[in-house]
């Protein structure tokens, strides 16, 4: 029987966009349905009714939310492609540390970054690169945080590198000359199809921002 | 334990954290040295072995530090596999199930009950706080329900994964109606729940860790009013 797989997400959700990721290097075959966040839909709110989030990932009819445990999941099914976590329990719990730090700390950050003026922008900005070059100390000289391939932090991470141009012309600071390595590595990663043609363009993600902050009243 | 190991944990008998990790030892049948911290400082060990996030627990397997309470669940399940039952479900949906639940309850359902828990007065915010633990009680019966399949645990025959996540809370849940004079759990509502809860404190890995509500009542009183104190300063 082959696999139907169905991903409820977003273009613009740096944690749908993760998944996305996930499926390509496994070479899965989905469908992707665009949800309207200001309007969405029945399958979404029937799947998620805890959450009423994206991604959700419908695998043979049954959903699957919270996008670590999508990724997670997916490595576990998909076995004839890369594997995303390490086999090793020692690294294994090391990327999920850093997976579960990058959730914690650059989402809520970098939307304050984007949100707020003044101090409380400027606060932001300040605990947004100390974030990413933390980060970067956690990379220190490998071609990837999965070591010599991309594994599941990296997979975690990029879709935020979409993001960074939109934190940086709201926060006024340059992300490549305080983290030079990290750039480099968001270049690495791009040089993977599996990332290259899931990342959406900057430009699209910063003018859907500034849509965004019209709408809530930010401006 | 095998001849060589080294293992450490660092932690507090009142965390429910920490209990998470120790539950998984016992159930793994290993041994281990725990370090307990002074409640309001902070060790020298473990600000080195955990410098990101400065808490506990912190689990040292051969001078390796392992940081926060699932992801050191998964690691001893991962270490120790062949020795008792698996921790995480072996199928790979019911354990993506498993892990939802478990973010769940940290990320949503824990820092409502933590409004009680801190509650000065019974007002808006802990009446909305209560409402939220009572709403997560019934969709974790439900959840229970699903994930049991008519048997003791969520995890099925034996003590796992979602068990650990959520059961390290049920000594805080019952001090929190304490402290904050206000029920919580409901027989009628939540029969399920309350049958699973006597199994899981009962269960050989847990009972001996498990505190006692009053002695956590008085650790919570103490805390609140260290921090009281604090903030008069």
């Amino acid at each position: 029987m082959a696999d139907k797989v169905i991903l409820l997400s977003s273009w613009v959700s740096a944690f749908g966009l993760r998944v996305q990721i996930a499926l390509a290097e496994k070479e899965v075959d989905y469908e992707f349905r665009e949800e309207n966040l200001f309007d969405k839909s029945p399958l979404l709110l029937e799947l998620n009714p805890v959450h009423k989030k994206i991604p959700v990932l419908i695998h043979n009819g049954k959903p699957v939310c919270e996008s670590s445990v999508i990724i997670q999941y997916i490595d576990e099914v998909w076995t004839n492609g890369p594997s995303l976590l390490p086999q090793d329990p020692l690294q294994r719990a090391n990327a999920r540390f850093w997976a579960d730090f990058v959730d914690k700390m650059i989402y809520q950050c970098g939307s304050r970054v984007w949100k707020n003026k003044g101090d409380a922008q400027a606060a932001a900005k300040k605990e947004l690169i100390g974030i990413l070059k933390q980060l970067e100390g956690e990379l220190g000289e490998k071609p990837f945080f999965g070591g010599e391939t991309l594994g599941y932090v990296d997979i975690v991470l990029v879709p935020f590198s979409s993001w960074f141009y939109t934190y940086e012309t709201f926060g006024g600071f340059s992300i490549e000359k305080e983290c030079p390595k990290l750039l480099a590595w968001v270049r690495r990663c791009n040089e993977r199809e599996s990332v290259s043609k899931v990342l959406p363009d900057r430009h699209k993600v910063y003018e859907r921002t500034c849509g965004l902050k019209k709408r809530l009243g930010l401006e | 334990m095998a001849g060589g190991q080294e293992l450490k944990l660092l932690g507090l008998w009142a965390s429910p954290f920490v209990l998470r990790s120790r539950i998984a030892l016992n159930l793994k049948g290993v041994g281990y040295e725990f370090l307990e911290e002074v409640p309001g400082t902070k060790s020298e060990l473990l600000l080195r072995s955990n410098p990101v996030y400065k808490k506990m627990p912190v689990l040292i397997h051969n001078g390796k530090p392992i940081c926060e309470s699932m992801i050191i669940v998964q690691y001893i399940d991962g270490v120790w596999d062949a020795a008792g039952p698996s921790i995480l479900p072996s199928d790979p949906y019911d354990r993506a199930i498993a892990r939802f639940w478990a973010v769940y309850i940290d990320d949503k359902w824990f820092p409502s009950l933590i409004k009680i828990i801190k509650a000065k007065a019974d007002d808006e915010e802990t009446a909305e706080a209560r409402e939220q633990v009572i709403a997560g009680l019934q969709l974790l019966e439900e959840a229970f329900e699903k994930c049991s399949k008519g048997k003791d645990f969520f995890g099925g025959e034996s003590v796992g994964y979602l068990d650990i996540a959520f059961g390290c809370y049920w000594g805080w849940l019952k001090a929190g109606e304490k402290m904050a004079g206000i029920k919580l759990l409901d027989e009628e509502k939540t029969p399920l729940l309350m049958g699973w809860a006597e199994r899981f404190c009962s269960a050989d890995a847990v009972k001996e860790l498990m505190p006692e509500v009053d002695q956590l009542v008085e650790f919570g009183n103490m805390i609140r009013a260290r921090q009281n104190a604090a903030a008069a300063n």
